[in-house]
């Protein structure tokens, strides 16, 4: 089968090679105090379910979901909980946070294992997957059980499992399909299993050959599920594209995946669906990969949740020398942020550290019109008229250019030769123009 | 390390290579074989010619900016662009202070007084060369060759005769220093393609439009001595691949940079055709410019995934 891919995008320079070969290692907090941001997902806000002073046990839920469209939270070590209160994210923004000191003897509870999971009903199933606290772990962190319920759901076609991993340097989802590809094949027909009419399908880049050539080995026996390789481009992992380069079916903004009869879930999610109906084991670790320049020995660990960045930080060797950014996440979509002393949550799949913050240096000039934004851009739509309209307050001519249909992947800002900021740019009036759509 | 703050930055965080600068570099490497066999074709005078009409346009930006206090922007190369452009239409007989006049009025008053870099509505070469054609018709359209005062090609053509398309290939003709050569041209369009400056749908619809008109209007069918000698005469190659893609006054969406295709294979077919003068390029790209802004708001992309709302019939509408 031929590559498939999305018009637009680009290729910016990889980086992979620092962490790809190197396995996920399992590694310990070290400083006793850990910390479970109450949103780790979009909707609600969990509600505390512990007060100060309560002894926790690993794998104990201790904040409930608050709604439909909400994940419970759970603690990844045994100990006492000391307080809740704000504390910083990764996004840059204070989050209400439940702090638990860690006894180091990760007592933990006993789950609810099923033999078979699939002589669950789709009930019990979806429930194992909400108790489970599984929500989407590439970045977005929808609630995967609310994901799995679409309206109609004779009308699946596709369970899509997003293994591009077009963010550079990023290369946790990529270890874990080498690795943990029994549990992401499960979670996959766990998935599946859901809808009748679906097939299951991995989208994977081809430039990890080695990750097509396993699946495609593990999958041979099952009718329903193949592998689909994808033109390495960035972002092919993007919802809407990966929807497209998979099936030829077109969403917009206002659409849902399940709008064209697909449900896109990431590697670490479908392995994260397997773990809790198989073994009724909640989300309370995760892998995060820790790379770039600064970085002493590149790796890809498996970090209880909750674990400061700071620790993860020392168990790579520290920084061989001081970074002057920071990112939380792939360089393209990932926050920068000023400090260590930030928790990993459900959706933090890595941290890059960078001597020379490369885009520091540039300074935003007039824009030439050249339109490699136009070409690049993955949502068809034109970035610096939509960056101009912006600037200057045209909220009517930003909704006339199709500014809502933006993804924010970076792609424009990234091609800019007058680096001009014209992701920042879009992004903000596009929360704009996007509460005004909702009001209608 | 503790409490050490980095830098904070909204995403991407990384970016590509290509700066406005390098891009300027790009076409100024372009430019490089139609000016080596312009200088080789009319002598040493083209050169100085070139230099002069290039120092004049950096010189404009540069004073200017100093007496209206703006950020010194002459280091974009722009300038160097717009100079080397402008001195690849004249003739290599013109007086030598014509090209000072020239490259000051492309920066300053097409360029600068609209806003700069990025902000101006016609090309700043194509703006001042007609600006001169019309103020010094003369000397602008006199045209030597191995000093002989000689008819272009293209006016040759006018007067029914047929031409030498071998010579106008390789270049070895009458016309302005830079336009004489398809060859080197092309060569330097291939580089511009090769490093991603430009691609072929403005170019390419622009020449096949011409092509269509010119075998339907020009009374000369499928001639091909006619078409190739069209093709190959006046303005038309420089024009299409340094000239119609310049960024900043071309349409910005996919549909539009077809439509603007068309619209100047039109109007050059129109001015060649049925105009009181052999050439056109020059007049069609600039009026073509105009429309630029009407041709973006006509195609307007609808963005990934985005169908065309159906107008809702009389009873439905809510």
């Amino acid at each position: 089968m031929g590559l498939k891919t999305f018009a637009g995008g680009v290729h910016p320079f990889e980086g992979k090679e620092l962490s790809k070969d190197k396995e996920i290692t399992s590694m310990l907090p070290k400083s006793p105090q850990m910390v479970y941001p109450l949103s780790q997902h979009i909707g609600a806000p969990a509600n505390p379910v512990v007060k100060a002073g309560d002894t926790v046990k690993k794998g104990q839920m201790i904040a409930e979901a608050g709604g439909f469209v909400s994940s419970p939270i759970f603690s990844s070590v045994s100990g006492t909980v000391k307080k809740i209160e704000p504390r910083r994210v990764a996004a840059g923004g204070m989050v209400n946070s439940i702090i638990i000191e860690n006894d180091g003897a990760y007592d933990e509870v006993e789950y609810n294992e099923v033999d078979n999971p699939f002589s669950l009903s789709k009930e019990e199933i979806l429930e194992r997957v909400k108790n489970g606290g599984v929500v989407g772990l590439g970045g977005a962190g929808f609630p995967t059980h609310v994901k799995l319920s679409p309206a109609n759901p004779d009308k699946i076609d596709y369970i899509i499992a997003n293994c591009a991993e077009c963010e550079p340097y990023l290369t946790s989802d990529y270890r874990m399909m080498l690795e943990y590809a029994d549990r992401l094949i499960g979670g996959m027909k766990i998935a599946v299993s859901l809808f009748p009419g679906a097939k299951g399908v991995f989208g994977i880049e081809n430039n990890k050959p080695d990750c097509i050539a396993k699946l495609k080995e593990l999958t041979k026996d099952e009718p329903d599920i193949y592998v689909q390789p994808l033109l390495t481009k960035y972002p092919q992992g993007a919802e809407r594209n990966m929807i497209f380069a998979v099936t030829g079916r077109k969403i917009n903004s206002s659409m849902l995946p399940a709008d064209a009869g697909c449900i896109v879930d990431n590697v670490a999610t479908l392995c994260a669906v397997y773990d809790a109906v198989k073994f009724g084991k909640p989300i309370i670790s995760r892998v995060v990969t820790v790379t770039g320049d600064a970085v002493k020995d590149p790796r890809n660990f498996l970090v209880p949740t909750g674990t400061c960045f700071r620790d993860i930080v020392e168990e790579a060797g520290g920084f061989k020398e001081k970074p002057e950014k920071i990112i939380y996440g792939g360089p393209m979509m990932g926050f920068a942020n000023f400090t260590l002393d930030i928790p990993v949550g459900k959706t933090n799949s890595a941290l890059l550290a960078f001597t020379k913050d490369e885009t520091a240096a540039y300074e935003p000039s007039a824009c030439i019109s050249c339109g490699r934004c136009v070409d690049a851009c993955p949502s068809r739509i034109v970035p610096s008229r939509l960056a101009d309209y912006s600037e200057n307050g045209r909220l009517d001519l930003f909704e006339k250019w199709g500014g809502v249909e933006c993804v924010e992947c970076g792609t424009c800002s990234f091609v800019c030769p007058a680096r001009r900021h014209l992701t920042l740019a879009i992004k903000s009036m596009r929360k704009t123009a996007l509460a005004n759509r909702k009001k209608k | 390390m503790n409490n050490e703050l980095m830098n904070v930055a909204s995403n991407p965080h990384v970016r590509h290579k290509d700066s406005t600068q390098r891009i300027m570099l790009y076409v100024i490497i372009a430019l490089l074989p139609a000016t080596c066999f312009g200088i080789w074709n009319f002598g040493l005078r083209a050169l100085l010619l070139i230099l002069i009409t290039i120092a004049s346009c950096v010189a404009s930006e540069y004073i200017f900016n100093i007496i209206t206090h703006k950020k010194q922007t002459v280091s974009d190369l722009s300038a160097v662009v717009t100079g080397l452009l402008l001195a690849l239409n004249f003739p290599v007989s013109l007086p030598w202070w014509m090209p000072v006049v020239g490259g000051a009025f492309a920066i300053i008053v097409v360029k600068i007084i609209f806003g700069g870099l990025g902000q101006n509505f016609m090309n700043p070469a194509l703006g001042a060369r007609c600006f001169m054609l019309i103020s010094f018709t003369g000397p602008m359209s006199a045209f030597t060759y191995d000093g002989v005062s000689s008819a272009t090609p293209l006016a040759l053509m006018r007067e029914g005769e047929t031409v030498d398309t071998f010579r106008m290939l390789i270049g070895t003709i009458p016309g302005t220093i830079g336009e004489t050569s398809v060859i080197a041209i092309v060569v330097g369009a291939m580089v511009l393609i090769l490093m991603g400056v430009i691609d072929l749908r403005i170019p390419g619809t622009y020449i096949v439009t011409f092509t269509i008109f010119i075998i339907l209007f020009s009374g000369h069918g499928l001639d091909s001595n006619y078409i190739v000698g069209q093709l190959c005469g006046g303005g038309l190659m420089l024009g299409a691949f340094f000239m119609a893609t310049d960024y900043v006054t071309s349409p910005i969406t996919s549909k539009g940079k077809i439509v603007f295709g068309i619209c100047l294979g039109i109007t050059t077919g129109i001015f060649r055709m049925f105009g009181s003068m052999a050439e056109g390029v020059s007049y069609s790209i600039i009026f073509c410019n105009i429309l630029v802004p009407l041709i973006e708001n006509f195609t307007i992309p609808k963005g990934f995934g985005v169908v065309k709302e159906k107008k809702a019939k009389g009873g439905d509408a809510a």
